[in-house]
């Protein structure tokens, strides 16, 4: 008597694809067509038995709960050395770097280690951070916020980065001077407009953000909307059809289409 | 020998010609015959499509524990919780019932989808809350295996509420009560308008409040697609008919002050299916009213009201369809891609819309124009007379427009208060009501759904205590009065 399941199923879920690590999905960036014969085993008999189904909702729900685990405050650290240095650590456990006010970036090496020295020190602020690539989501985004005189943030490449995580850059905005979010998959033009609020902003960049549905008429607008900001993005003309003549003259250069 | 049998059975005569090939064809046709009984015996065998009776998957089933009257976001959200929240796993049934399943009507997918937490009572501010929170963590929340991930296309741009100088106070009193809920709130006055927005004309604003997160609009239809996704997968019936009929059986009783009143409890629902005059009684144990403008008629049928006036067993639900025209226009010169939700101290409000300079507004109309609810056609001289002006007022910009299209749709308004209705009916003792919401709605549906079930599985409010929006209110009279409501 059940309505019957349609099947959805021509086009894989992002997070679902066997992802090994965080590089796996910030890869997977629009559902590919994955057909019927290309799936899994698993997938095959969640289809027709009701276990293996709790199974891999199970499994699924695992994989939300690590990035939230990833995310989880340090607040230890936060009340006993204070917002930067709680920030700072929360940043390098990610896997990002720190740059403190008047000293040099610090890294973390390639097993995770980081140094502590900078807990040595709890009213140096924190002036830039580097958090690309990494899992940052919007409960992460708390420990930069409390970063009161933050001028540089790079969020590159980070998967769970989306609209909502820009509604909350507010809080920097008598600070911030500049932020790159080149290639975060999950932010659109709707999430930019939010940007407006950093005043003080200098440098943009909203290279390669392949949610963003008009990459042009977006960085018009966004030109626009932050008229002291000089915004790295896509090239004006990109989407537009050359007229004839420029197109002959133009063959060494690829057309977009 | 046996290889005659066999080439016989093979439909084949002695000399190895099919059956039917006689000179000048076949009157038997063997060869057909042969494949309709070999058809019909695959399909007695288990797995295949025979049934005894003719088919009746169309109709809902006969017994269901609950049944959700009306399809749309709330009705989709009580659903939802009602399977998240039970305890085993698979426990109750749950049927909801459509009478459109295209939703050419529902008030759902013609809103203008905005969702911000600037009200003045704060049960609203903190439903608003917690369904933000539900919109964030849809994918979490929503997530069902194999099927790609939701997208609601949420705007964070925030709303903004002009005020001028006799709307102040409340304004001011309003913010202090969402700050201290917890919403992220500010107010302007108009220089620092003039500085943040400069396509604004401040003058007769007074004081304006700023949603800085939390806030903004989405796409109503992926919500309503993605909860019934979800919910299917959980399980629930859905069944697209008309309820037309409750059937109750009535219990006498004795307050402790001596009157008598009468219990009514429903038993059976009977769901009429669309073009035919067939119906199916459905046997059930709880009914939910989630059924939006028309939530008044389908209380009238289950006998709410039916009594001398001014009595609890008088008091009707106060909830009528009322038409609302929203009009989408295009402006070159507008407001830029920071353009908040706008509300207009004259009640008139725009949005942007997408990245080509389209914005969507509209207005309220006072008491004494209201349109005439029959249909949905929409009333350009409405847009002419009553959004523009005060549209081209405030944002010099928009006195160069150009109208693209128009809709309209229906609020399921509570002539009383126009505050949600939510929980049981003391008399019908198992109807739960979750309408009334009169154009905020699709803001709550998440976190009333949720109070809806807790009410149902549990018997009270958990998470969100709504008792100041239950039934009774409309019989003591005690108004729960909204300010903010466009």
């Amino acid at each position: 008597m059940a309505a019957p399941r349609a099947p959805l199923h021509l086009m894989a879920p992002v997070w679902n694809q066997g992802t090994r690590g965080i590089h796996g999905l910030s890869k997977a960036v629009a559902p590919e067509d994955s057909q019927r014969k290309g799936r899994s085993l698993l997938q095959f008999l969640a289809d027709h038995f009701y276990d293996v189904q709790a199974l891999r909702e199970y499994l699924l729900r695992k994989q939300v709960l690590k990035v939230h685990q990833k995310n989880r405050p340090f607040t230890h650290i936060k009340e006993r050395f204070g917002p930067h240095a709680a920030g700072a650590y929360f940043i390098l456990k990610q896997g990002g770097a720190v740059k403190f006010q008047g000293k040099e970036w610090i890294r973390p090496n390639t097993r995770g280690r980081f140094s502590l020295d900078f807990l040595k020190f709890p009213e140096v602020p924190v002036e830039a951070v580097d958090a690309s690539g990494s899992a940052i989501n919007y409960h992460g985004l708390d420990n930069l916020l409390a970063l009161k005189e933050l001028q540089s943030l790079w969020l590159r490449h980070c998967p769970h980065v989306d609209d909502w995580c820009l509604s909350r850059l507010h809080s920097l905005a008598n600070s911030l001077q500049e932020l790159s979010l080149a290639g975060c998959p999950r932010i659109s033009e709707r999430g930019l407009a939010c940007l407006h609020h950093l005043q003080n902003l200098r440098r943009l960049d909203i290279s390669d953000l392949p949610a963003v549905s008009n990459p042009g008429l977006t960085q018009i607008l966004v030109e626009e909307m932050l008229p002291n900001c000089e915004v790295l993005g896509a090239d004006w003309t990109q989407g537009l059809r050359l007229g004839p003549e420029e197109q002959s003259r133009d063959t060494a250069s690829p057309i977009p289409a | 020998m046996l290889r005659r049998s066999l080439q016989f059975a093979l439909g084949r005569d002695v000399l190895g010609r099919g059956l039917g090939t006689h000179r000048g064809g076949s009157t038997l046709d063997w060869n057909g015959k042969m494949s309709e009984i070999k058809k019909k015996i695959q399909s007695v065998l288990p797995g295949g499509a025979w049934t005894q009776l003719h088919d009746t998957s169309y109709l809902p089933p006969e017994h269901s524990d609950v049944v959700i009257v009306g399809g749309g976001v709330m009705g989709l959200s009580v659903a939802y919780w009602l399977k998240r929240l039970e305890r085993p796993r698979g426990a109750i049934r749950v049927l909801v019932v459509e009478r459109d399943h295209t939703y050419s009507q529902a008030s759902t997918v013609l809103s203008v989808g905005g969702i911000r937490q600037q009200f003045s009572v704060p049960e609203n501010i903190q439903l608003s809350l917690f369904s933000i929170d539900f919109l964030r963590n849809i994918n979490e929340y929503l997530a069902v295996v194999d099927d790609p991930p939701l997208d609601i296309q949420f705007n964070p741009s925030g709303y903004l509420l002009l005020a001028s100088e006799k709307g102040a106070a409340v304004l001011e009193s309003n913010v202090r009560v969402q700050r201290q809920e917890g919403a992220k709130v500010c107010l302007m006055s108009p220089e620092q308008l003039r500085n943040k927005f400069p396509w604004i004309n401040p003058e007769g604003v007074a004081l304006a409040s700023y949603g800085m997160e939390h806030e903004g609009w989405f796409d109503p239809w992926s919500l309503l697609q993605g909860l019934r996704r979800k919910v299917q997968s959980m399980g629930v019936l859905f069944c697209q008919g008309e309820v037309t009929r409750f059937v109750s059986s009535s219990n006498h009783a004795e307050t402790p002050s001596g009157e008598e009143v009468t219990l009514k409890r429903v038993h059976e629902v009977h769901v009429k299916i669309d073009h035919s005059l067939e119906y199916q009684p459905v046997e059930c144990a709880i009914v939910i009213n989630a059924a939006g403008a028309w939530s008044g008629q389908i209380a009238e049928l289950a006998g709410v009201g039916k009594g001398p006036p001014g009595t609890l067993q008088g008091t009707k639900l106060p909830v009528e369809p009322r038409k609302r025209y929203v009009y989408l226009w295009n402006c070159p010169q507008g407001p830029g891609l920071e353009t908040p939700f706008v509300i207009d101290a004259s009640g008139a409000y725009f949005r942007r819309e997408g990245l080509g300079n389209n914005y969507l507004g509209g207005c309220s109309p006072t008491e004494e124009e209201e349109p005439d609810p029959e249909n949905l056609e929409v009333d350009h001289e409405f847009f002419q007379d009553k959004v523009w002006p005060p549209l081209a007022q405030r944002v010099p910009a928009f006195e160069s427009l150009k109208v693209r299209s128009a809709w309209a749709g229906y609020y399921d308004y509570n002539t009383f208060d126009q505050n949600g209705v939510v929980g049981p009916h003391p008399l019908v003792v198992n109807m739960y009501f979750a309408t009334g919401f009169s154009g905020h709605g699709l803001q709550q549906a998440p976190a009333v759904g949720r109070a809806v079930a807790e009410m149902v599985l549990h018997g009270n409010f958990q998470t969100i205590n709504l008792s100041p929006f239950l039934f009774n209110r409309f019989h003591l009279g005690e108004k729960v009065h909204e300010h903010n409501i466009i």
